[in-house]
C-alpha cells in the first residue's frame, strides 16, 4: 500500500462526546482523505478554474489578462462554432445508431448459432482489444491514397475509388467507420452479457408458445435487452462526444475543419499551435460539460428507476 | 407479422448439426433459414476481422508489397523490415515501459483509494456519509476533457510536464471504482464483520487480512477495467508530455504516422506490437473484463 492514511485529516470534529463514534468518523475522513483530495485538486478546482478562464481573455499564450464576460460564449453564434455543433451531432449519430444496431445484430444472430457460439462471440469482441491509437493508425493505411488498402480492394471488384479522408463530404464518415469498428467488441460484449442474463425459462416458455428465430428475437429476446440497450445507447454518446484520439490521428480536424467536433475544437483552441486560447477554449468546454451532464443525469436516473424496481 | 419468415433460431432437434448431413433431411425452410443466418453474420465478421488480421499480416509484409497498388492482401512471407524499422522510428520499447508504468501506478493507486472510500462508506457511520457519496457519484459526470485545460496548467506550474507524476496524478482517485467495490463490500456477510470486530480486530487489519482477499473478483474486475481505460489513454498523455523519453505507446504511433507520406509498414508494425498486450487480455481474461466493463449495465 502506498497511501495508507494518517487519521489525521478530520474536516470537521463531530459534536458527539461516546469516543467509538468519534473515532469512527476520524477513520472514515482518513479513509476518504486520499480519494478527497485528487476530486478537490484535479477536479473540483478545474471547473472553477475552468469557469474563471470561461470569462476571461489571454495573452498569446495563454495567460489570462481582462475579464470579458461572457463574450467568448456570446462568440459562439458564429456560423463556426455552428459547424463544430453540427459535426458532433453528426458524429455523434454517425457512431451510436450504427454501433448500438451493428452490436444487436450480432448478438442476436448469435442466438441462433448452435456450434461455436463462444467463439464466434469471441472473434466479434477482438476490436476491443485495441486502442483509439492503435484502430486510428490502421486506419490510417486503410485510407491512405498512397497504396490504399481499401481503394485497393474496391479497384479489384471493379468499384470507383473513394475519396476517404481527403474529401469534406466522406472524412467525418471515415472517422465513424473507424470508431464503430473500434467500439463494436464493446457493444458485442455487453449486450451478449445481457442475452446471458435473461433467465432460461422465459425462452423456454416463448419455445413452447412456439416462438422462433425473428418473432423469439423481435418478442422476447430485444425487450429482454432494454436496459442494456439503454446502457449502450448512453454510454456511447458519450464516448461519441469525447471523441478525440481518432480524429486527432485520422484527419486533424480536417480537411477544411469538416471533421471538427467539440472536443477537437476544445483542443486546438488550447493546445493544437504555439498560441493558446484558453479562455475560448475553457467556454467550449463548459458547453460540452452541460452535454454531457444531462446525458449522464438521463444515465444516472435510469439507474435510480431500476434500482428501485427490483 | 403473424408468422416469421425466416427461422434463424434453432427450433428443429439439437441433434441437427450446423452442416446438415444427407442422413436425416431437415426441412428445406430451416435449411435456408441457417444459409440466411450464417450468411449476415459472415457478412458482420469479414469486417470486423479484417483489421485484425491485417494489422499483423501487413506488419510482417516486405514494404514493397505494402506500398504496392493495389496493396497485396496476403502476405508472401515473414519479413521484419516493418518491425526493425518501427522499432528504429521511435523508442517503442522504452514507450511499453511508459504506458506500463503509467496504467500500472494509477491501477494500484485507484483500487487503494476506492477500497478505502468504500470501506468507509460501507462500514464506518459518519455524519455526512449519504452526501459524500452523492458528492463521490456527482464526479463520475465529469468528462476530463472539461477539465483538462486547467489540469494542464495546474501541473505545468508545478513543472511537472514531461514526467510521470504529471501523467498519473489526476487519475490516481476516480469514484468508479468506489461505487463497484462499495456494491461489493455491501454483500459481505454482517456476522463475520461483526465478529471480526468483537475479537478487537481493527478497521485497517479487517480490510486488508479478511475484506481484500474475499473480495478479490470484485478488485480484479475494477483493476482490469482501470488498467485497460489508462493503457489506452490519448487525450491527457498527448498535452502533458514533450519528449518521446516520457511518451507513451499510444503517443508514439501517432508520431509514427508522419503526415500524408506516411509508411504503412512502419504503423502496421507499431500498432501490431502496441496491441499484443490487450489482445492478450481480451482472448485470455475475456471473462474479468465482461465483468469490469459490464458492472453499470448488468443491473
Amino acid at each position: 500500500m502506498t497511501t495508507t492514511p494518517t487519521a489525521t485529516a478530520p474536516p470537521e470534529a463531530p459534536p458527539l462526546r461516546r469516543t467509538r463514534r468519534s473515532k469512527e468518523t476520524v477513520l472514515a475522513w482518513g479513509f476518504l482523505a486520499p480519494s478527497i483530495v485528487v476530486f478537490a485538486l484535479f477536479l473540483a478546482y478545474p471547473l472553477g478554474r475552468t469557469v474563471y478562464l470561461s470569462m476571461h481573455g489571454n495573452d498569446i499564450i495563454g495567460r489570462p489578462s481582462r475579464f470579458v464576460g461572457f463574450s467568448h460564449f456570446a462568440e459562439m453564434a458564429s456560423p463556426e462554432f455552428g459547424q463544430v455543433l453540427l459535426t458532433t451531432l453528426l458524429f455523434t449519430l454517425g457512431t451510436v445508431v450504427p454501433g448500438v444496431a451493428g452490436a444487436l445484430a450480432i448478438v442476436l444472430l448469435l442466438e441462433g448459432v448452435i456450434r461455436g457460439q463462444r467463439l464466434l462471440r469471441g472473434a466479434f469482441a477482438l476490436p476491443f482489444a485495441f486502442s483509439v491509437a492503435s484502430a486510428s493508425v490502421i486506419f490510417v493505411v486503410f485510407y491512405s491514397s498512397g497504396n490504399s488498402v481499401l481503394n485497393g480492394i474496391l479497384y479489384r471488384v471493379g468499384l470507383s475509388q473513394v475519396p476517404w479522408l481527403t474529401s469534406q463530404e466522406m472524412a467525418l464518415w471515415s472517422v465513424c467507420i473507424t470508431t464503430v469498428w473500434m467500439n463494436l467488441g464493446y457493444g458485442v460484449l455487453v449486450l451478449a452479457a445481457g442475452i446471458g442474463s435473461i433467465p432460461k425459462e422465459i425462452n423456454e416458455a416463448a419455445r413452447i408458445d412456439g416462438a422462433t428465430g425473428v418473432r423469439l428475437a423481435r418478442d422476447v429476446t430485444v425487450p429482454m435487452l432494454g436496459p442494456q440497450l439503454f446502457f449502450l445507447i448512453v454510454i456511447s454518446t458519450i464516448n461519441a462526444l469525447q471523441g478525440f484520439g481518432q480524429i486527432h490521428i485520422l484527419t486533424r480536424g480536417g480537411p477544411s475543419g469538416s471533421t471538427t467536433t467539440l472536443v477537437y475544437s476544445i483542443f486546438e483552441e488550447a493546445f493544437a499551435y504555439s498560441t493558446s486560447d484558453f479562455g475560448r477554449a475553457s467556454a467550449q468546454a463548459l458547453v460540452l460539460l452541460l452535454v454531457v451532464l444531462v446525458c449522464t443525469a438521463i444515465q444516472f436516473g435510469s439507474i435510480e428507476r431500476k434500482v428501485h424496481y427490483a | 407479422m403473424t408468422a416469421a419468415p425466416l427461422t434463424l433460431g434453432s427450433d428443429a432437434p439439437a441433434a441437427a448439426a450446423p452442416a446438415p448431413r444427407r442422413r436425416h433431411r431437415p426441412s428445406p425452410r430451416f435449411l435456408l433459414g441457417r444459409a440466411v443466418l450464417y450468411l449476415l453474420l459472415l457478412l458482420f465478421l469479414v469486417p470486423t476481422l479484417f483489421p485484425v488480421y491485417y494489422v499483423f499480416a501487413g506488419a510482417i509484409m516486405d514494404p514493397r508489397e505494402l506500398a504496392a497498388f493495389p496493396a497485396q492482401l496476403v502476405p508472401t512471407g515473414v519479413h521484419p523490415d516493418n518491425i526493425t524499422a518501427a522499432l528504429d522510428a521511435v523508442p517503442l520499447v522504452r514507450m511499453y515501459g511508459n504506458s506500463l508504468v503509467m496504467a500500472g501506478i494509477i491501477t494500484v493507486s485507484q483500487l487503494v483509494t476506492s477500497a478505502l472510500a468504500a470501506y468507509a462508506f460501507v462500514f464506518l457511520r459518519f455524519r455526512g456519509s449519504a452526501v459524500v457519496f452523492a458528492l463521490f457519484l456527482a464526479t463520475l459526470m465529469v468528462p476530463g476533457e472539461a477539465t483538462f485545460i486547467p489540469n494542464y496548467l495546474t501541473i505545468a506550474s508545478w513543472g511537472l510536464t514531461d514526467t510521470f507524476a504529471g501523467l498519473v496524478m489526476p487519475f490516481l482517485a476516480y469514484a468508479f471504482g468506489t461505487f463497484l467495490l462499495r456494491q461489493s463490500f455491501k454483500q459481505f456477510p454482517r456476522e463475520l464483520y461483526d465478529a471480526a470486530r468483537m475479537d478487537g480486530m481493527g478497521h485497517l487489519r479487517f480490510l486488508w487480512t479478511i475484506l481484500i482477499p474475499l473480495s478479490r473478483p470484485a478488485l480484479t474486475a475494477v483493476g482490469v477495467y482501470v488498467f485497460i481505460t489508462s493503457w489506452n489513454m490519448y487525450f491527457w498523455p498527448l498535452i502533458i508530455t514533450r519528449s518521446s523519453q516520457m511518451q507513451t505507446l499510444q503517443i508514439g504511433l501517432n508520431s509514427l504516422k508522419t503526415g500524408e507520406a506516411s509508411d504503412p509498414g512502419l504503423l502496421l508494425a507499431g500498432a501490431a506490437l502496441s496491441v499484443l498486450p490487450t489482445l492478450a487480455l481480451v482472448v485470455f481474461g475475456q471473462r474479468f473484463i465482461v465483468r469490469g466493463l459490464t458492472a453499470g449495465a448488468v443491473k
